[in-house]
């Protein structure tokens, strides 16, 4: 597949996962590669924290915070109720609001979304979705608001919100996983729910911290004496191979169980991700789109 | 601080806590393995729904709100044979916070009558508290941890908090939810309540009335329908909570941080640390996961030229040197990434587990990090 088809597949894409799998790395390489193609990129994180924009301060990407209080006081205000809105924000019944109807907080984010989706101003938005178990939740308040809410301006966010995410043409779900048994788990449960609950349509899941390449060959007699006795070859080039191994079971198992494709990006020899090497991930995204059937 | 042996000897309640995917739950529950391998009765509570932790235990039927005795030996055959007299007594429990039922439980014992908790058990807006309401989820926690720390089947609760970065948000749980009930805007829901107002004239006031038009009407004759059975309860939950927050803040709950060794998992530990700073409270210990193992003592560089220096006359050997060249500069990187979080903790109460050469779902598993966690 060609990469501006790739990036052009649906202009919003929420990346999803458990915590700790990368999702905020995956959110500023997909911005950063789509940018360097020539798309003007917006990226999108919800949880008031400075590092995404700390990845991305030196690209053209644009980067957005979008919290709840603040999304929900712009909805009220853009719907006449600016008063109020002041009200809501600074007493903090935002929380009684949400209780009263849960996903709220969370509807009106998406509706934040939708709403730039509608706009020209970008060709791909990317959001670093919400960390942990509250992706599904995040994606499935749309429905649940249709339960609950019979009418008035919440439900037509809700329903504006569900066309939205069920246009592929509009918006697509990319999960993240690592290379490890339980990630993979979860990752496959969460593809289950996302597709049955939401009928959002999902890309390619992306696989962090990816470690392939042939095995290390082992020849005998470098063990602990070796070295003046200071390094233990062997045990090195086997626990490589052993993790590799393991790694690969694991693509595997996800190839049989989930039919989406499967991007992989290299494990760095860095330990967490900074600026420097988004050009690095880029390229090797680059090379796993390519790798797609078109 | 301390090493985790002596928290396990002296502690009633460890608590797990970090950043989602560093292996809290994984930590929690080997030393939970170890501390029933050494004779204690020791209850692990989780809170991730996700499966894990009745996987690593072998319970395929799962894990309720209720502890379920893990019925495999504890302790490794050798450990039992050493130490026959207090190993034969540890029993390990497992179960999994369900914070609505936990809720219910407590509607039931504070309700001025038994019809008076039906009436809030099947009101929708009190299920949306008890199921939805942020914080509920950590003071449910807090709460369970009171309940089975006064469980006479225990000795030692030990407890992973939610993967989020509120994880310690149970600390203040017990406030958080007092300061909810007594919202201002509770109080107006209330107040015609007592003058005898009906339902549709309380929700003709004003700000109630927006609410009403952003949320629907039904919505909110639900939450005042809820104000009105719930109130009288306050005083009891507030009472519950106090005993609950003495209890977190008691020298029988130690707190153990657990990070892994990324950047964003280290700057997530120091901020739970100073978070717990703030509540008064200690680091107990620290708990390094899935290090790179280092094979030995050279440096990156090192290792290439000894690649260069064998690459003509046996590539295979320049091959093994490169991989301990790649393994070591990993290794290096993530020194310098949990150097702060070192520089923060006593020496001794910081516990390093490598990354093992497999993942680890189950009681081997369990028991190999245990040997990293504990003195041999």
């Amino acid at each position: 597949m060609e990469s501006m088809q790739f990036f052009n597949t649906a202009r919003l894409v929420v990346v999803a996962g458990k915590g700790g799998v990368g999702k905020t790395t995956v959110t500023a390489v997909l911005a950063h590669a789509a940018a360097r193609a020539g798309l003007r990129v917006l990226a999108v994180e919800l949880e008031g924290k400075p590092v995404l924009a700390d990845l991305l301060a030196n690209t053209t990407v644009e980067v957005m915070t979008i919290t709840a209080p603040e999304a929900l006081a712009d909805y009220l205000e853009a719907h006449g109720l600016k008063r109020v809105a002041k009200r809501l924000a600074t007493s903090g019944i935002i929380d009684v609001v949400a209780t009263a109807a849960p996903g709220i907080d969370d509807i009106v984010v998406l509706g934040k979304l939708k709403q730039l989706e509608r706009l020209d101003t970008h060709d791909l938005i990317v959001v670093d979705g919400p960390a942990a178990g509250h992706a599904i939740t995040f994606l499935l308040s749309a429905r649940g608001l249709m339960d609950t809410v019979r009418g008035g301006p919440i439900r037509t966010q809700a329903e504006e919100v569900l066309e939205m995410f069920n246009d592929p043409d509009r918006c697509q779900v990319i999960l993240v996983t690592l290379p490890e048994t339980t990630p993979i788990n979860e990752l496959i449960e969460t593809a289950y729910s996302v597709e049955e609950k939401v009928g959002v349509q999902l890309g390619p899941v992306i696989v962090n911290g990816v470690d392939l390449g042939e095995p290390v060959p082992v020849s005998a007699g470098h063990g602990p004496d070796d070295h003046d006795g200071q390094v233990d070859l062997e045990a090195a080039a086997e626990f490589r191979n052993h993790r590799r191994a393991a790694q690969r079971a694991e693509l595997d198992r996800l190839s049989t169980d989930l039919a989406l494709a499967q991007i992989k990006l290299p494990q760095l020899p860095v330990a967490g991700i900074a600026a420097r090497d988004l050009p690095a991930l880029s390229d090797a995204l680059e090379r796993q789109i390519a790798m797609l059937a078109g | 601080m301390s090493t985790l042996d002596e928290i396990v000897d002296t502690a009633e309640i460890i608590v797990s806590c970090g950043s989602g995917g560093v292996g809290k739950t994984t930590s929690a529950a080997a030393i939970a393995l170890h501390a029933a391998s050494i004779g204690k009765r020791v209850v692990v509570v989780t809170i991730d729904p996700a499966r894990r932790l009745a996987d690593a235990f072998g319970l395929v039927d799962g894990l309720t709100n209720d502890p379920t005795r893990v019925t495999v030996a504890v302790a490794p055959a050798s450990d039992r044979d050493r130490d026959r007299d207090s190993a034969g007594t540890g029993e390990l429990w497992a179960m999994m916070l369900d914070p609505a039922m936990t809720f219910d439980g407590l509607v039931r014992q504070y309700a001025a009558s038994p019809e008076r908790a039906e009436r809030i058990l099947a009101n929708a807006f009190y299920r949306n508290i008890a199921g939805a309401l942020s914080g509920t989820q950590e003071y449910m926690a807090a709460e369970k941890l009171y309940q089975l720390h006064r469980d006479e089947r225990f000795d030692i609760v030990v407890v992973d908090t939610p993967p989020t970065r509120h994880a310690l948000d149970f600390l203040d749980a017990p406030a958080t939810l007092t300061r909810f009930i007594n919202h201002r805007l509770f109080r107006l829901m209330m107040l015609p309540a007592r003058g005898g107002m009906k339902v549709l004239n309380i929700a003709a006031q004003p700000v109630l009335r927006t609410i009403g038009k952003v949320v629907g009407g039904d919505v909110l004759a639900d939450a005042i329908a809820f104000f009105q059975a719930f109130e009288g309860m306050e005083a009891g939950f507030r009472d519950r909570a106090d005993a609950v927050s003495e209890l977190l803040h008691s020298p029988v709950t130690r707190y153990v941080l657990v990070a892994s060794a990324r950047h964003d998992t280290v700057v997530e530990a120091r901020y739970f640390a100073a978070r717990l700073v703030e509540s008064q409270l200690v680091v107990a210990a620290v708990v390094i996961n899935r290090l790179q193992p280092r094979f030995g003592d050279i440096t990156p560089a090192e290792a290439l030229a000894a690649a260069e220096g064998v690459l003509a006359t046996d590539p295979q050997l320049a091959a093994m040197w490169r991989n301990l060249a790649e393994l070591r500069a990993l290794a290096d990187a993530e020194e310098a990434v949990i150097a702060p979080l070192l520089a923060d903790a006593d020496d001794d109460a910081v516990h390093r587990v490598p990354l093992l050469d497999s993942d680890v779902h189950d009681l081997d598993g369990l028991r190999e990090i245990a040997r990293h966690l504990f003195a041999p």
